[in-house]
């Protein structure tokens, strides 16, 4: 059993093996679906009564093959329909990475669903029909990848079997398509020429595709450099949440615990605390497994400072020469993502940014952006739901922050609404992405 | 010189970490439901590294079927003594006294915990439960959010969820709901089995493959004990078995193993084509659609 060897448990602790995560996008019926089932299916991650299961779906509904779609299409409503209606997470495993993949619908109206999915992933899939070419939906999905500072994009060309393989084909959709991405910032952008139904260049090469001489979907994922992606220039620590042992052996135990947002701390480094200014040592970084020598992103640790300074929960932990920004007055780029209001000048919203909550007032909305053809409506008085646009927010109190496109960790927020308690937004700090 | 790459295992505990003590920051009255199998020990323990060298500040609450196999009570009680925490018990077999719940034809228990379990977070005032699902266990759960929302009957609607992006966690309830938290959401079963090894934590020898008397059942396999004796016309054998799910002792079978230690388990897990719900459990069998249903009642 070759496999197993790396997969001990070994391998997965000592950092041979890492974390990706993917989300895909794409129309309906571009087979996002049958892909993610192809690749859990060849990656032998399906387990066999999974599989029965979806073979007996597909008997009963008279399909004349085994549908891998059923296996991604989980909720009674979506099967019932043959449609996915959410984000769905998917998980397989190789010797050299475990991913996480983000299954996310293309419907116009779930907008917010990509936005969701691609707000963690490394990388996004974006499908496209090689009978159809590079359509709306596919430059909404990139507008969008590019929007949430999703760092790898993949062109997936996928039903290649449906035009005899044809590289000229492939090659026009490839020109279209990295003609209108130059107008964003993608920063790494690759095509493969694939069938998901038949697998042509999923996880093994195919043989139908000569002309092309790049790697397997699969092993394109596996050797994407993501690490470099992290922000480790910049120390950022959100407190979370205070440690103060009320027993008698670690009585002076205070201790910060909270997650790396970015940068590396190392004990002895000079840092801040915000809001106070204040400024003192790292004394030590401690971790249930005693202390480390270092803490990077997406590390949670706990932190002790050398002199005892007021900090609570939403307070922020940096370097005095490199700080965020303490802002009341917030310009960004809003999804609205309720379907029961909008967004409009005046209203009141709870925000949280890092580990702090406030309240936040719409000062202004700036412009709505048309995802389809990027142009901005400065007319526009309200956002709704799958909007996107550009707003001011004045806040109660200083978040301290990074735009976005520098730092997801602390260049994104959510407004919540006070009476439903209900997320109806998601947040990008600083303007659009452009192509520099 | 390192690479500054968290390892995937490493990746995982620290999103849970972060997950629970958000959890703990924001909430007002959190509990960690423990069933006593793997998931739910491996959360316990990852709850107690993310407030070391403090006590895990929040108590445990077991629903008790009354269909317990005893080395998992007794490691239950273990993990309770060493970390010195609180445990809540909520006993289905006196919600059954009090005519709370009925029990059903076929002996299981595990509807039924469900009403058992809204009535001692709602006594109790826990505005905020964990659990210990995986999203990799079933369809249904593939979708569910990390902060599950639960309106006041404690039923969870899937086409009303909260979005959820990047890691900001909305865990905002009135007076009577509360939420469901996953810590454990992006873990696949190998992880956890890579985990247990890696941390070398205390599970119930239950999970561990030794010479058991079993008695075979429609291909699935169950141990001969006060739970599921044989019946009559029935012979048992010896085999060598381990559990993969500690359900109700009355409906959990084991499966067929040499994997005596954590590592063999982990090698296993790496090789086995069958899901552990599939394996195992009788009552997932119902239908396709079994445990969507169930967790819209208000299942864990
Ligand atoms: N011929 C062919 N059909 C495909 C391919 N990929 C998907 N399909 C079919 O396209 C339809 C839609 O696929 P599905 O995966 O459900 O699309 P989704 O809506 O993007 O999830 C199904 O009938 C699939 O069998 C492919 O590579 N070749
Ligand atoms: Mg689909």
């Amino acid at each position: 059993m070759t496999t197993t060897e790396n997969t001990t448990a070994e391998a997965l602790t000592d950092g041979s093996v890492d974390l990706l995560r993917f989300a895909t996008a794409g129309s309906v019926d571009d087979g996002k679906s049958t892909l993610i089932g192809r690749l859990l299916f060849d990656s032998k991650t399906i387990f066999e009564d999974q599989l029965d299961s979806v073979e007996q779906v597909s008997q009963d509904r008279g399909n004349d093959y085994t549908d891998l779609a059923l296996l991604t299409d989980g909720l009674r409503a979506e099967r019932e329909q043959g449609i996915t209606i959410d984000v769905a997470y998917r998980y397989f495993a190789t010797p050299k990475r475990k991913f996480i993949i983000a299954d996310t619908p293309g419907h116009i109206q779930y907008t917010r669903n990509m936005v969701t999915g691609a707000s963690t992933a490394d990388v996004a899939l974006i499908l496209v029909d090689a009978r159809k070419g590079v359509i709306e939906q596919s430059r909404r999905h990139t507008f969008l990848a590019t929007l949430l500072g999703v760092p790898h994009i993949v062109v997936c060309v996928n039903k290649m079997d449906l035009v005899d393989y044809s590289e000229e084909i492939f090659e026009n959709i490839r020109k279209d398509f990295t003609e209108f991405a130059s107008r964003l910032r993608v920063p790494d952008l690759t095509f493969i020429p694939i069938s998901a139904l038949e697998g042509d260049n999923v996880v093994n090469r195919s043989e139908n595709t000569p002309w092309y001489d790049g790697p397997a979907l699969l092993s394109h994922l596996e050797r994407l450099h993501v690490a470099s992606d992290r922000n480790l220039m910049d120390v950022r620590f959100p407190v979370q949440y205070v440690i103060r042992p009320q027993s008698h052996d670690a009585r002076d135990y205070r201790g910060y615990a909270g997650t790396v947002a970015s940068g590396v701390m190392k004990p002895g480094d000079k840092v801040v605390a915000l809001p106070t200014g204040l400024e003192t040592t790292i004394e030590a970084i401690d971790t249930a497994d005693g202390p480390v020598d270092e803490a990077y992103p997406p590390m949670a640790v706990t932190v002790r400072l050398a002199d005892e300074i007021d900090i609570s929960r939403g307070d922020m932990i940096a370097r005095p020469n490199n700080t965020p920004a303490a802002l009341q007055n917030i310009d960004a780029q809003i999804c609205w993502m309720d379907s029961d209001s909008s967004l409009v000048p005046g209203k009141k919203y709870a925000i949280k940014h890092t580990t702090r909550w406030a309240r936040a007032m719409v000062k202004d909305i700036n412009y709505r952006v048309d995802v389809n053809t990027l142009h901005r409506d400065e007319e526009a008085t309200e956002i709704k739901l799958n909007e996107i646009g550009r707003i001011q927010l004045r806040v109660t109190q200083p978040l301290f922050v990074d735009p976005y496109q520098q730092n997801p960790q602390t260049g994104s927020f959510i407004l919540v609404d006070e009476s439903t308690n209900k997320t109806v937004a998601a947040g990008m700090i600083g303007g659009l992405p452009h192509a520099s | 010189m390192t690479s500054h790459v968290l390892s995937q295992l490493r990746s995982l505990e620290a999103e849970s970490i972060h997950i629970i003590r958000e959890v703990v920051a924001e909430m007002q009255r959190p509990v960690l439901l423990f069933s006593g199998g793997k998931d739910s020990i491996v959360m316990l323990h990852m709850a107690a590294k993310a407030f070391a060298p403090a006590r895990i500040p929040f108590p445990i609450m077991h629903v008790d079927t009354g269909l317990n196999f005893q080395t998992v009570l007794d490691c239950r009680d273990r993990w309770v003594d060493r970390l010195g925490i609180q445990l809540v018990v909520a006993s289905v077999q006196d919600a059954i006294d009090r005519g709370l719940v009925r029990e059903e034809p076929n002996g299981s228990r595990n509807r039924i915990q469900t009403p058992v379990l809204l009535e001692a977070v709602e006594k109790n005032g826990f505005d905020a439960a964990f659990g210990g699902g995986r999203r990799d266990e079933e369809k249904a759960r593939a979708k569910e959010r990390v902060f599950s929302f639960r309106d006041d009957f404690g039923q969870w609607d899937p086409k009303n969820q909260r979005p959820e992006i990047w890691s900001l966690y909305n865990g905002r309830v009135h007076q009577g709901e509360s939420i469901r938290v996953f810590p454990l959401s992006n873990w696949t079963e190998l992880d956890i089995w890579s985990y247990i090894a890696a941390e070398q934590i205390d599970i119930p020898d239950l999970y561990l493959a030794q010479e058991r008397e079993v008695v075979d059942r429609d291909g699935m396999l169950f141990a001969v004990n006060e739970f599921t004796p044989l019946k009559d016309g029935e012979t048992s054998e010896i085999r060598s078995v381990r559990y993969r799910t500690v359900g109700d002792a009355n409906l959990t079978a084991a499966v067929e193993s040499e994997a005596s230690t954590l590592e063999a388990i982990v090698e296993e897990t790496a090789a086995v084509r069958i899901t552990e719900r599939g394996a195992t459990r009788g009552d997932d069998k119902v239908s396709e659609a079994a445990m969507e249903d169930r967790k819209r009642e208000g299942y864990f």
